[in-house]
């Protein structure tokens, strides 16, 4: 489980073990409520479904991680407009991946809002 | 009269031998997803989203992969598939989030829509109101998803008429015939319930002749019921309570219910069943209330839910199970699950406030039973009152359906009695109520069952505690008679039977005079 990693949360700070194993945090805040909406919670795993790493996300300090690949459970997250939300990756891709999805919600799921 | 539609689905597709079901449930998915691409490229952009996410859920693995491991643990690939949506479902369903819980729309329609693939057939609409529905056999849970509100009936090639659905198909006035073996494709039927006859593809002629006669029957009043139901039925000198068996705060709505002295039976299952939602603490409340409010200050008797058996509830009852009627249900499925049962019995301790409310438990076989559900109760009071909450614990009693029970009767501390008499016989003449080619020994007034109920009955009298009798026996007025002599004071019963049995005491009341 990738639970059992010490989660580093911003910045981003990988302390890669051996080979091509990776790790990597961040946390990005969140400008519309998403969660609880079927629009972005599908993008949000299809892009993380790019990547090999496993990814989890929560609001910040919320006491569960969420595998960032499953859409029946990032649909029922619930995450209130101005949170903030965490991610953290490991494998081999974890650095590129956590950079996807931040900047994803970054920039509001791009055509998601209003 | 109505068109004629068949539904096959929700019974369990028959398991070939050395059939792949993993590979069946991968090809079923891989059918699902391209007819949604299909249906995605069609649609507009606010049904796209809705066949996004369902597109989403058949590639998350994490949600998915459960299904395989479940058929790795030797389950068919249909239930498999069913068992990790409904559990999606129930989980969707609690939620807070009024967004979240409509999500569960678009999983059960997945979840269709996969087992839909799985038997290999077309996907079908769901039949229109007014239709005659033809199944093999018909679940309680499809009863209460299909639209009666146009009329309609259900043939059935299988089923009883002591199942679960024909109890929901006679309070609701659905007709309904069984075991009629294979039906013959049609478009249009006529079906007769009163005369048991379903005549396919009717010509012109007979229509017309039909209409005559199904006019000519609504005018002629049903010779049995007699104008004074609202007068006290007594037998001997003694009051006798007629009470209803109802679902909810809507089988109330009945023209009948006014003539009734209360509620006998209020069936809390179907509060969960064919909603895929669990009813919170306050929405359970607050049906209870309604009930209550309804009744004013006759007494209102709630049973804690009775799942299991032919009746399933998502995220709780126990599937697969070789002989569900003898297994995890009723009060046994409450006490192994106290997360759930709490949640009723706090709502059942809030609404006992109201002193015409009595709880009783279902399927009760030994006292440790009964006992612990008290307990169970006299803690919940106490958290609620703990919270500043009012409550209080109300009378309790029991349901006498398991023959031990019966038969040790005078073991239990339990405040009432209430005879169910359908599972009783059912589990006395060792015979699946459900099971139509073995009805002819489904008999309530077989010797074997009338003594149980007289043991029951004089232990009531002896101890001063009530004694009730439901089930479809209570309805039946050609017994009303010798219900009475047995001693039993209280008969529950639908809505709809409650006319005729007022009608055939009133009527013995007389000649007991004359």
């Amino acid at each position: 489980m990738e639970r059992k990693h010490p989660l580093t949360v911003k910045p981003v700070s990988p302390a890669p073990p051996q080979g091509r194993e990776d790790a990597a945090g961040a946390s990005v805040k969140l400008v519309h409520a998403f969660g609880m909406h079927a629009r972005p919670a599908v993008k949000l795993t299809r892009l993380a479904r790019q990547f090999r790493s496993r990814i989890a996300l929560r609001v910040e300090g919320a006491a569960e991680w969420i595998d960032a690949k499953s859409a029946a459970k990032v649909m029922a997250m619930r995450a209130p407009c101005d949170s903030t939300i965490e991610f953290v990756a490991t494998g081999s891709d974890a650095r590129a991946a956590v950079g996807a999805l931040t900047a994803l919600i970054a920039n509001d799921f791009l055509d998601v809002g209003g | 009269m109505g068109p004629l539609v068949r539904l096959s689905f929700e019974s369990d597709r028959p398991r070939k031998a050395g059939l792949d079901e993993a590979g069946a449930l991968r090809a079923a998915l891989a059918a699902a997803g391209r007819d949604l691409l299909n249906l995605s490229a069609r649609a507009g952009s606010g049904a796209a989203e809705c066949l996004q996410f369902q597109l989403a859920l058949l590639d998350d693995e994490t949600h998915v992969e459960p299904a395989f491991a479940r058929i790795a643990d030797g389950l068919s690939a249909d239930a498999a598939w069913r068992r990790i949506m409904d559990d999606l479902i129930h989980i969707y369903g609690a939620d807070p989030s009024e967004y979240v819980r409509a999500r569960r729309l678009d999983v059960a329609d997945l979840r269709d829509r996969v087992l839909t693939a799985l038997h290999g057939e077309r996907r079908a609409e769901g039949p229109p109101a007014g239709a005659i529905v033809v199944a093999e056999d018909l679940p309680p849970s499809r009863f209460l998803e299909l639209d009666w509100s146009d009329g309609g009936g259900i043939v059935l090639s299988r089923g009883s008429t002591m199942s679960h659905t024909a109890i929901l198909a006679r309070s609701s006035g659905v007709p309904m015939i069984v075991q009629v073996g294979d039906i013959p494709n049609a478009s249009q039927a006529i079906l007769d319930a009163d005369a048991g006859s379903l005549e396919l593809d009717p010509s012109e002629e007979t229509l017309r002749a039909f209409v005559r006669t199904s006019a000519a029957r609504a005018m002629r009043a049903p010779p049995a019921v007699r104008a004074d139901l609202g007068a006290p039925a007594t037998y001997r000198g003694e009051r006798v309570q007629l009470l209803l068996n109802i679902e909810g705060p809507e089988s109330l709505s009945h023209p009948a219910s006014r003539f009734a002295d209360g509620v006998g039976l209020m069936r809390t299952e179907f509060l969960f069943l064919g909603r895929n939602e669990t009813p919170n603490e306050e929405a359970q409340l607050e049906v209870y209330r309604a009930v209550l409010r309804w009744a004013g200050d006759r007494p209102v008797t709630i049973r804690t839910v009775d799942a299991g058996g032919d009746k399933t509830i998502g995220g709780l009852s126990d599937e697969g199970e070789a002989n569900p009627f003898l297994g995890m249900r009723g009060l046994r499925l409450s006490l192994r699950r106290p997360d759930f049962f709490a949640v009723q019995l706090r709502a059942l301790a809030r609404a006992a406030v109201n002193d015409r409310l009595k709880v009783m438990f279902p399927m009760v076989t030994v006292p440790s039973e009964f006992e612990a559900a008290k307990a169970m109760f006299y803690r919940i009071v106490e958290t609620l009152r703990a919270e500043g909450r009012e409550a209080r614990v109300p009378e309790l009693g029991m349901m006498v359906e398991v023959p031990a029970a019966a038969l040790t009767i005078a073991d239990f501390d339990a405040a009432f009695f209430s005879i169910g008499a359908n599972d009783l016989t059912q589990f006395v003449m060792a015979c699946d109520r459900a099971n139509g080619t073995v009805s002819h020994l489904y008999d309530p007034m077989n010797p074997a069952v009338v003594e149980l109920v007289r043991r029951v009955a004089d232990h009531g009298r002896a101890r001063g505690a009530p004694v009730s009798l439901c089930g479809d026996l209570a309805g039946d007025p050609a017994h009303t008679q010798s219900l009475l002599k047995y001693g039993l004071r209280e008969l529950s019963m639908s809505p709809n039977s409650l006319p005729a049995v007022k009608s055939a005491i009133l009527a013995i009341g007389e000649a007991v005079l004359v």
